[in-house]
């Protein structure tokens, strides 16, 4: 009997306490709990983002806040779990920062609220059309141009020198592949079996006037069409297979990504090299920290990607991110208020002078803190204008899984069979026939 | 006596359904379930991202995956990789386990600790660790071993080995650990007896230890051989199923989570669960073995 009295105090002692923090807590959020509270998710950057949201946050004055949820480090994993929230209808997903590739799968899916009319004309003026192209499906603009990124053809100047190469001028894979041989030195590409090696192929198959998904916009897996059996995929095989050949990709060509072709960019036997913009900022900081020498810094130039054909303009690779508003958001008039505060040009600047990430509106190079930040800034902003985004279908998925398979390791490529296999590989991907 | 012994095994019998029962309820609700839905959308043609396009295709993924020269490669890469790691783990768990048993009393907790520190580390980290390892651009290995430009993860015969290598590092304490404890349950008079009677070393090991612990060699093998099976993680992080190194598991990964092909990847789910349902029916069928012996009953 008394210790089921004492069981009872103890238990009144615990509702009073839960009872007194409970009126604690609702008066201390009271003031907040009228304002809406966004959650954007955001890719993994250096907090260019969250400073964003907070300066947006500050902008709305009351109106909403924005608060930041991190998601994981590569895009496959970004859409990996965005998709599963968004297939469960998750509300709490208001504004996501989406990879240009996965726009068409999500819009395709219903996961994207439209975008208002009267933010179209804003989101749009200005921008490179790329970018918009990457932010539209079926002729609507579905997601916003943050954003953007493209590759350059990177070098180092006694290399090009010595071999007599004429940097001024447009340069064409074969040259590079050429003098990189003459002068014993590698050309840096993004071999490995992953995202970027679709890039790469990307970039050579539009530099040479054709396209991967010829109907990106068609509706079911089974109607899409491919333009990789054409002779444009030949030239891009041929490219990849001259790499192999010659051994400018070096012995870690099947395993080279961005990172491990700067690192051997920056080593003695680094000659050319297509990649981001990034690759200055880290040479810098690694000459910073002591780690690189102070000349080789002086020795690394750039210029547009590579093209295919000596008269045709290249079509570097487009990357960066668009902004989308979850469909299932319960604030999606807020949400593009919030989105209109962060793509506006002047944060788009402050982002590429925090983050490196250059802007996807072009009136944010002319910031001139951009351009004496960023000495490559010129060539970017005019590459992001010749720019070609990556397939933008929604079974994009499929479309790079078979290409990163049929096309590696890329000394293995054979410019007449392999474009064939591939494209009828993917086909029957897309149908439903044959494993991934 | 008879029938009150038989009351008294019947109300035994009973006793242990209702004190099973709550645990058996609970484990069919959380297995049964997705299990179940994996068979039901197995036969969908059902992309998660592509709902209008969802219908019933009957057997077409089972008989896609079972013509697909893709699944007999993972196949027999996953056998491959099962049968070397466990045959090598087998025998190196073996070495270990008559290093803990026999360990001097005072180096024995350390020694054990030791031997388990693998065992106790993610598998992914574990991965990594060796990733980073071999890997052109971070490894040492290659400069140890005077070849300091081989890209091990370049063909798939030396990324299977490394594979293999990260996975027997990893898995052996745990066969060691089971080794252990059936080394522990043979009585030291028997093995007293045999040295009385002038056994050498190897005959005591193959007359006497051997035989007495082939429970618990068996249910080592069992585990290990299904754990091997559904390899993953050292696949994914290594070589994300790159050089023809793609495993069960990782095609039905790639199906399901990377495609979002649900349909497909829950097909794929049921072959490989079939396939493990069959190794334990092997191995308890045709093997005899006992899970109730090994735990000493």
């Amino acid at each position: 009997m008394k210790h089921t009295a004492r069981t009872r105090g103890r238990w009144r002692t615990v509702m009073a306490a839960a009872v007194l923090f409970g009126l604690v807590g609702a008066s201390g959020c009271a003031a907040d709990a009228a304002t809406p509270t966004l959650t954007w998710y955001i890719n993994p950057d250096n907090g260019g983002q969250a400073s964003i949201a907070a300066d947006c946050t500050a902008e709305a004055d009351g109106a909403y806040r924005i608060s930041t949820s991190l998601l994981p480090n590569d895009a496959p994993g970004q859409r990996e779990q965005l998709v599963r929230r968004l297939a469960s209808e998750d509300s709490s997903i208001d504004i996501m920062s989406l990879d240009p590739v996965y726009v068409a799968e999500m819009a395709n899916a219903e996961y994207l609220a439209p975008v208002p009319e009267d933010y179209i004309a804003e989101f749009t003026d200005g921008v490179i059309p790329s970018s918009v192209e990457s932010s539209t499906r079926q002729d609507e603009l579905v997601a916003t141009p943050f954003w953007a990124n493209t590759q350059l053809l990177w070098y180092r100047k006694s290399v090009a020198k010595a071999a007599g190469l004429d940097m001024s001028k447009p340069v064409t894979w074969d040259q590079i592949i050429d003098a990189a041989a003459q002068e014993d030195k590698r050309v840096g590409v993004q071999g490995i079996r992953a995202e970027s090696l679709t890039v790469w192929l990307n970039a050579m198959i539009e530099s040479a006037g054709g396209s991967i998904v010829t109907n990106p916009d068609s509706d079911g897996a089974a109607e899409v069409e491919l333009g990789i059996d054409t002779e444009a995929g030949e030239k891009a095989a041929a490219i990849m297979a001259k790499i192999g050949e010659t051994g400018v990709g070096g012995p870690q060509l099947s395993n080279l990504d961005e990172n491990a072709a700067m690192l051997e960019f920056q080593s003695d036997d680094g000659g050319f090299m297509v990649n981001w913009p990034f690759i200055y900022a880290a040479t810098k900081a690694s000459v910073d920290d002591g780690v690189l020498e102070e000349s080789l810094l002086e020795d690394i130039g750039w210029t547009f990607y590579p093209r295919v054909d000596e008269a045709e303009e290249s079509s570097p690779p487009l990357g960066g991110i668009n902004l989308g508003v979850g469909a299932f958001s319960e604030h999606q008039d807020l949400a593009y208020r919030a989105v209109d505060c962060i793509r506006q040009p002047e944060r788009q600047s402050a982002y590429f002078l925090s983050d490196g990430n250059a802007p996807s509106n072009l009136a944010a190079f002319d910031d001139p803190e951009v351009q004496k930040e960023f000495p490559a800034a010129e060539v970017i902003a005019e590459s992001l204008k010749r720019s070609a985004a990556r397939p933008l279908t929604p079974y994009y998925n499929e479309v790079t899984g078979g290409i990163q398979k049929s096309w590696h390791p890329p000394g293995s490529v054979d410019p007449e069979r392999t474009p064939a296999s591939s494209q009828r590989f993917i086909l029957e991907i897309l149908r439903g026939e044959r494993l991934l | 006596m008879s029938t009150r012994l038989s009351n008294r095994a019947k109300g035994e019998m009973k006793l242990g359904w209702l004190l099973s029962a709550p645990a058996v309820i609970i484990l069919l609700a959380v297995t049964g379930y997705p299990i179940l839905q994996a068979v039901y959308y197995s036969f969908f043609n059902y992309r998660l991202t592509d709902p209008d396009n969802r219908f019933v295709n009957w057997g077409h993924n089972y008989l896609v995956i079972l013509t697909d020269p893709l699944w007999w490669q993972t196949i027999w890469v996953t056998l491959l990789l099962t049968v070397v790691t466990v045959a090598v783990e087998l025998v190196l768990g073996f070495a270990l386990a008559l290093v803990m048993l026999n360990a001097l009393k005072s180096v024995r907790p350390w020694v054990r600790t030791a031997i388990l520190i693998p065992y106790g580390i993610i598998t992914v980290v574990a991965a990594f660790s060796w990733k980073y390892a071999f890997d052109l651009g971070t490894g040492f290995v290659g400069t140890w071993l005077s070849m300091p430009g081989f890209d091990w993860f370049g063909d798939f015969w030396s990324s299977f080995l490394v594979i293999c290598a990260a996975e027997i590092w990893k898995t052996t304490p745990f066969i060691s650990l089971l080794l252990l404890s059936g080394l522990a349950q043979i009585p030291g008079d028997m093995l007293e007896a045999a040295t009385v009677d002038g056994a050498t070393w190897w005959q005591r090991m193959s007359k006497v230890i051997i035989p007495n612990m082939k429970a618990a060699i068996m249910v080592a093998l069992l585990f290990r051989t299904l754990d091997a099976f559904r390899v993953f993680d050292s696949v994914f992080v290594m070589t994300a199923g790159a050089q023809d190194t793609a495993t069960v598991s990782f095609l039905t990964y790639n199906q399901s989570i990377g495609q979002l092909q649900l349909g497909m990847g829950s097909a794929l789910s049921v072959l490989l669960f079939l396939s493990v349902a069959l190794i334990c029916l092997i191995f308890i069928k045709i093997f005899k073995v006992d899970l109730a012996q090994a735990r000493g009953e």
